[in-house]
């Protein structure tokens, strides 16, 4: 049953994916790429991390893409994908030699992979619940969670820079 | 998981279904007789004794009207946007706890659809989808005003969720728990969480208020300046059930007020009214039973007090200028919930280090 839903879930999410490069509409990617969000985490629920579940939702589906759809309705990018974007012949050939050289590239990295199984006996399955989770990030992980928050409020004080009204400009 | 867990599972999601749909329903009958009553009219009077079948009328007209799709809209999503907007509306109320544990036949049944330990940000998490339903219907309709509307509206959600995710950290602070259920249980008898968090409840509070639309935060649809806001292209069937998602959201915003402050289904001296009820009925199961079912009926009172609330602010104030709400939810309840949370943790700190 797991392993059924597994790979439903996998395909549904590369189909989706490519959905998203695929579609015409820029509003038909943007939901499309919801929908990837959703059966990633319909992947982490399998994995049984159900907030690592939730937390991708919220803040993904949630608040990023609403913000992705919010540009890109602002901006009105439908007008003028529907008459069909030209690609010239020249691209078009770059575009097939370069995505030719990096399946092969692909190929050859692959080759030898050896997949990390888990040992069933050690493997612990609440691994992924938030007690869990936050103990690993408060102990082990310390520095690196401190740092990445200092990014945000590195990135917080960056978009308050850009966007502060400079001396003697007017919006309005 | 046992089939008859199961179907007793089924049985219960479609009974909590039915009811969120039916108190929906008769949320629009309510708002009009208390619009009528604060303003000094009847109110809706002629179908049935004292209006009573004004919802069933209004769903049959809406039904039978025309189902109208302008034409150079984005049909599909067009369709899609009401469909998202209920789907999302009613996928929330499913791991509130409507009450405590009944005993039947051996069997302990806990009145909640589903328990997951991260119960509050499946809350969080469904919230924060609301949105995609106004912003999908306003811009497939393919006209300016609904496209005002829904940008609107997903500025002003993404807004207010911030103030309303920082509230909800002082209580998770309290309870040490993600989980509903066990939230409901830390609240029993009048231990409620209200009388610790005063203020994040009414931070809590006007979020929701902003979450689910409502004046004085329903600039998405106010009529003077956008004619519908984002239903402005919709009729028939497809507006109902814009209109009903939003009495949807009502209900499940107070039922999970009612669950984080207010104590779910607890009520004072309970486990007195259990005690006594052992001894008058020498049986443990009918006690339990019987307290259970009082618990679901004060539970949802309370959701019927909120539900009323949200009503009565309706038609006593006067809604916000767009400047003003953005003031309100990034200047004022972002800096006072994140105060709450200081606040919290230097209670818990101090009451660590008194007791």
């Amino acid at each position: 049953m797991t392993e059924n839903l597994f790979y439903f879930l996998t395909s549904l999410t590369l189909l989706c994916a490519l959905m998203v490069v695929i579609s015409k509409n820029p509003v038909h990617s943007v939901l499309f790429l919801i929908i990837t969000f959703f059966t990633i985490s319909g992947h982490y629920i399998l994995l049984n991390a159900q907030f690592l579940a939730a937390v991708n939702i919220i803040v993904y589906a949630g608040a990023i893409m609403v913000l992705f759809l919010f540009v890109i309705m602002f901006l009105n990018l439908g007008k003028g994908a529907e008459k069909g974007v030209k690609t010239s012949t020249l691209s078009k050939i770059a575009g097939t030699v370069a995505g030719g050289l990096l399946f092969t590239v692909m190929i050859a990295a692959l080759k030898d992979v050896e997949i990390a199984g888990y040992n069933p006996e050690t493997y612990n399955s609440q691994i992924g619940m938030v007690e869990n989770l936050g103990k690993v990030l408060f102990t082990e992980y310390l520095l690196p969670f401190e740092l990445a928050s200092v990014l945000f409020l590195v990135a917080m004080v960056g978009a308050v820079m850009l966007g502060k009204r400079e001396t003697g400009e007017q919006h309005f | 998981m046992e089939s008859v867990d199961l179907i007793y599972k089924a049985i219960y999601i479609l009974a909590i279904f039915g009811v969120t749909l039916l108190i929906a329903t008769y949320s629009t009958y309510f708002e009009r007789k208390i619009a009528a009553f604060i303003q000094d009219r009847v109110g809706p009077n002629r179908a049935g004794p004292l209006g009573l079948l004004q919802p069933l009328a209004d769903a049959g007209k809406l039904f039978f009207k025309e189902d109208f799709i302008p034409a150079k809209s984005n049909k599909a999503l067009f369709i899609i946007g009401p469909g998202i907007a209920m789907l999302v509306a009613a996928m929330s109320s499913a791991v509130i706890p409507f009450g405590d544990t009944l005993i039947i036949g051996g069997h302990e049944i806990f009145l909640q659809a589903i328990e997951v330990n991260i119960g509050v940000l499946y809350i969080f998490g469904v919230v924060s989808l609301g949105v995609y339903g106004l912003m999908i219907g306003g811009w497939a309709s393919n006209n300016k005003f609904s496209l005002l509307g829904a940008i609107r509206a997903a500025s002003q959600n993404i807004s207010y969720e911030l103030a309303m995710g920082l509230s909800l950290i002082a209580v998770l602070m309290l309870s040490g728990s993600l989980s509903l259920r066990v939230i409901a249980e830390q609240q029993a008898g009048f231990n409620w969480n209200i009388w610790y968090q005063p203020l994040g409840f009414l931070i809590f509070l006007i979020c929701a208020f902003a979450e689910t639309n409502r004046t004085p935060f329903d600039l998405p649809e106010s009529e003077a300046e956008l004619i519908g806001g984002y239903h402005t292209e919709y009729g028939s069937m497809k507006l109902g059930m814009y209109l009903f998602a939003e009495y949807i959201n009502i209900f499940v915003a107070s039922a999970v007020m009612a669950t984080l402050y207010f104590g779910a289904y607890n009520f004072p001296f309970m486990l007195e009214l259990e005690t006594w009820l052992v001894d008058a009925t020498e049986s443990a199961i009918t006690a339990n039973n019987i307290v259970t079912l009082i618990g679901t009926a004060v539970m949802f009172a309370k959701i019927f007090l909120f539900i009323f609330f949200f009503m009565w602010v309706r038609w006593t104030l006067p809604r916000f200028r767009y400047d003003q709400l953005m003031k309100l939810g990034w200047q004022i309840l972002i800096p006072l919930a994140i105060l709450n949370i200081l606040l919290t943790g230097g209670g818990i700190l101090l009451k660590d280090y008194l007791f």
